[in-house]
């Protein structure tokens, strides 16, 4: 069952064909496809049949499930919020295609007028917002296209889901390799549940010739509050992944735990990058998505090397530590990052840098950036195991205030067991300077045009390292959200 | 064009400026001279709008009503500060930050934008005023520029601004005497009929090289005596000292001021 995928000139009856299956034919059948609410071995059962899973994914979800029960959430990071009820989600529901929208004004005013800011296209905001058949054929062609062209070099990339069914024997090794079943509670929620994301899969040799973007991903939409996401790089292959986008996301599921495993194999690199904007709750913190997400790479092989480079400025909590488990000899692992709050967000996260290879080298740049009500929290592990002769980490964690009502906090944690190991570590904290507001303002900028400014430069470091559309798109998100923070 | 009057401001109940009278045309330069804590830099200040004082009295720009507008309202208007201590802000590339001030301006003036290529033409032709080379475009906004690349820093933005009325606060201070020839060229390029300057020093030697019509000395939050530039001479010789009412007018030889 997925949204109708005509690839021709549409004409007037198509469209409305389309339309009229949208309102009749699929609405009655989905009811039958959606879970009671609560977790048990039943539903899990019904998640893996529903899915077509082999027996062995079954077995592993269940395990998983049994681990999770034994669990209880955590409650060491800097975060508050009210209690979850997990016996309160709806862990299945057949994937819904959204109701497609006459046009944009059926759309939220308040989301066109941020997709205005944000210079999103028209085109874009339709395809965003669900509109009209057109736009959904644009981009299932440009996926279509987009598709052929890696199936030629080799390179898989396709859904979870799809994965599980096409290319089982890869998936079956390398799920849960970087993160097990066991690593965390959500880790583990994740696991027993997960119903769809992304799978990507470089063959040995081969350089990615593209961004892989989840935007190409044909099924992109609805993979769900429990996404999974699984990246291997074969020996000397490069990827470059982006996740997310800069448009507003709204979604009625408020805790969302995604698992991201990335495997990297001898001279292989992989780059992850995300642009999260996940509604942030208005003002008073209502409404907004809790984000706990389980993020690892392992470098695997000698040479290789992870980068994951993140600009963060949704969620009403954020909980996350992308990390990369040095395993390889020379193996390198980096970790950009900017993470906004504003109004009553509240952010605690960081990196985790492992190293257990000779001569691994790690950095960790964080740019925390607190606003409003904001509060944001830096946490990061840097373990030098017995093993890492020679290994160096560099981790550099800036923190900027705007306004007097946020806050600004750093956890770091250094473990050294080899005595070659090298690790630096800078922080620092300043408020938006009034002498750099006044500065620019006597220049004639305006003063929120000034302080987007001053913020940006202060993420230059960071947003160099996004591809070069991400970045323009980054400045721009970090600026729009932080509108009306000032004065 | 610039006229002050009566100008009171004050700084957590602390009176700093008492009465200031003051009187600009177009096409003029004052300067304005006087020991430390009389007042001069905070004039500057409220000049271009900081916040934190305690403003009476009037200043009237052009017509307008100075003291009602917004730090980038007047800057649009044309009021120009060459800062005393120019701040640094790091991750913003120089060229990118004089772009984008010369374009708020233009677009509050109702002017088109330039673009990058446009800017980049106007910006090298107005480097050669300053001696500053094309290295100091692309790194961050003042980060690591010395004391006097700053001030020359400074200079180039009013050179690309072009605003109609200057401050230029102590912009000889720290400056060896190349620097401060540089310096002084620059400002003197940028000496026309409409545009009027105030020049505030410590020194008299700033004025060998940037000449002025008028100097004023302020002691104690007022303007305590103005004349041609020969009070210049004469101060450098006796000093501030009789000059002022009270308190910071004692003895202080104008070459020692800092």
């Amino acid at each position: 069952m997925t949204a109708p995928t005509t690839t021709t000139g549409i004409s007037d009856e198509v469209r409305d064909l389309a339309n009229q299956e949208y309102q009749y034919g699929f609405v009655t059948e989905l009811d039958t496809d959606v879970a009671p609410r609560g977790l048990n071995e039943d539903i899990i059962r019904l998640i893996s049949k529903k899915k077509n899973e082999p027996e062995w994914l079954l077995e592993w979800r269940l395990q998983a499930f049994r681990h999770w029960i034994t669990l209880t959430e955590p409650t060491w990071q800097h975060v508050s919020y009210g209690p979850v009820d997990y016996q309160d989600i709806i862990y299945y529901a057949a994937p819904k295609p959204k109701k497609a929208l006459a046009s944009m004004d059926e759309v939220d005013p308040e989301l066109r007028e941020m997709f205005d800011k944000l210079g999103i296209s028209v085109a874009e905001q339709e395809r965003l917002s669900g509109v009209a058949v057109d736009v959904i054929v644009d981009s299932v062609s440009v996926a279509t296209t987009f598709k052929d062209k890696l199936a030629a070099i080799g390179v898989i990339f396709c859904s979870f889901s799809e994965a599980v069914q096409d290319h089982p024997e890869l998936v079956r090794k390398y799920l849960g390799s970087v993160i097990p079943y066991k690593d965390n509670f959500f880790a583990s929620l994740n696991s027993a549940v997960f119903t769809d994301g992304s799978f990507c899969y470089i063959p040995k040799g081969v350089r990615c010739p593209m961004e892989l973007s989840t935007y190409f991903r044909i099924n992109a939409a609805d993979t769900g509050q429990f996404e999974r996401t699984l990246i291997i790089a074969e020996d000397d292959s490069y990827v470059s992944y982006l996740e997310g986008c800069t448009a507003p996301m709204r979604d009625t599921n408020q805790m969302h735990a995604a698992v991201v495993e990335l495997v990297a194999l001898d001279n292989a690199q992989i780059k992850y990058s995300t642009v999260q904007n996940w509604y942030p709750g208005d003002a008073e913190g209502k409404g907004g998505v809790y984000n706990f997400v389980t993020k690892r790479g392992l470098a695997a092989g000698v040479n290789s090397k992870i980068s994951w480079t993140q600009v963060e400025t949704g969620s009403a909590i954020t909980w996350k530590y992308p990390g990369v488990v040095l395993k390889g000899d020379n193996s390198v692992g980096e970790f950009y990052s900017v993470a906004l709050t504003a109004r009553r967000q509240q952010a605690d996260t960081g990196s985790k840098m492992v190293h257990i290879g000779k001569n691994t080298k790690s950095t960790i740049i964080s740019k925390a950036i607190s606003a409003g009500h904001g509060q944001n929290t830096y946490r990061g592990l840097v373990d030098i195991r017995h093993s890492a002769k020679g290994a160096r980490n560099f981790t550099q964690c800036d923190s900027l205030l705007i306004g007097k009502d946020c806050g600004a906090h750093t956890f770091p944690y250094v473990e050294v067991k080899n005595p070659t190991g090298q690790v630096e570590h800078e922080a620092s904290t300043s408020k938006i300077g009034e002498e750099q507001l006044l500065y620019c303002r006597q220049r004639g900028i305006p003063e929120e045009e000034a302080v987007s400014m001053i913020v940006n430069g202060f993420c230059r470091e960071v947003f160099k390292m996004l591809p070069m559309e991400f970045a323009v798109e980054a400045q721009k998100l970090l600026s729009v959200s932080l509108e009306g923070s000032v004065g | 064009m610039l006229k002050i009057e009566n100008l009171h401001a004050s700084i957590e109940d602390k009176e700093i400026l008492r009465g200031v009278n003051l009187e600009l045309k177009a096409g003029e330069v004052h300067a304005i001279m006087g020991p430390n804590g009389s007042g001069k830099s905070t004039l500057a200040s409220v000049l271009i709008g900081r916040e934190g004082y305690t403003v009476t009295g009037s200043v009237s720009f052009q017509g307008q009503d100075l003291l009602a507008l917004s730090p980038e309202d007047r800057a649009a208007a044309g009021v120009f500060l060459a800062f005393q201590h120019p701040v640094e802000i790091p991750g913003v590339g120089n060229m990118y930050f004089m772009r984008t001030a010369l374009n708020s301006l233009r677009r509050q003036r109702g002017q088109e934008e330039l673009d990058p290529m446009d800017f980049l033409a106007l910006a090298q032709e107005r480097m050669k005023l300053v001696e500053m080379d094309q290295s100091f475009m692309s790194r961050s906004v003042n980060e690591g520029f010395s004391g006097g690349e700053k001030k020359r820093n400074e200079i180039l933005q009013m050179a690309i601004l072009e605003p109609t009325f200057a401050v230029l606060d102590e912009t000889d201070s720290g400056l060896d005497i190349d620097a401060l020839r540089v310096v002084a060229n620059g400002v003197n390029a940028l000496r026309s009929e409409g545009r009027a300057m105030l020049v505030i020093t410590h020194h008299q030697r700033l004025l060998d090289y940037i000449v002025p019509d008028q100097v004023h000395v302020m002691v104690a939050g007022q303007i305590a005596r103005s004349g041609g530039k020969d009070l210049a001479i004469e101060l450098e010789e006796n000093g501030y000292a009789g000059l002022g009412q009270q308190e910071n007018a004692d003895r202080m030889p104008v070459g020692s001021a800092r």
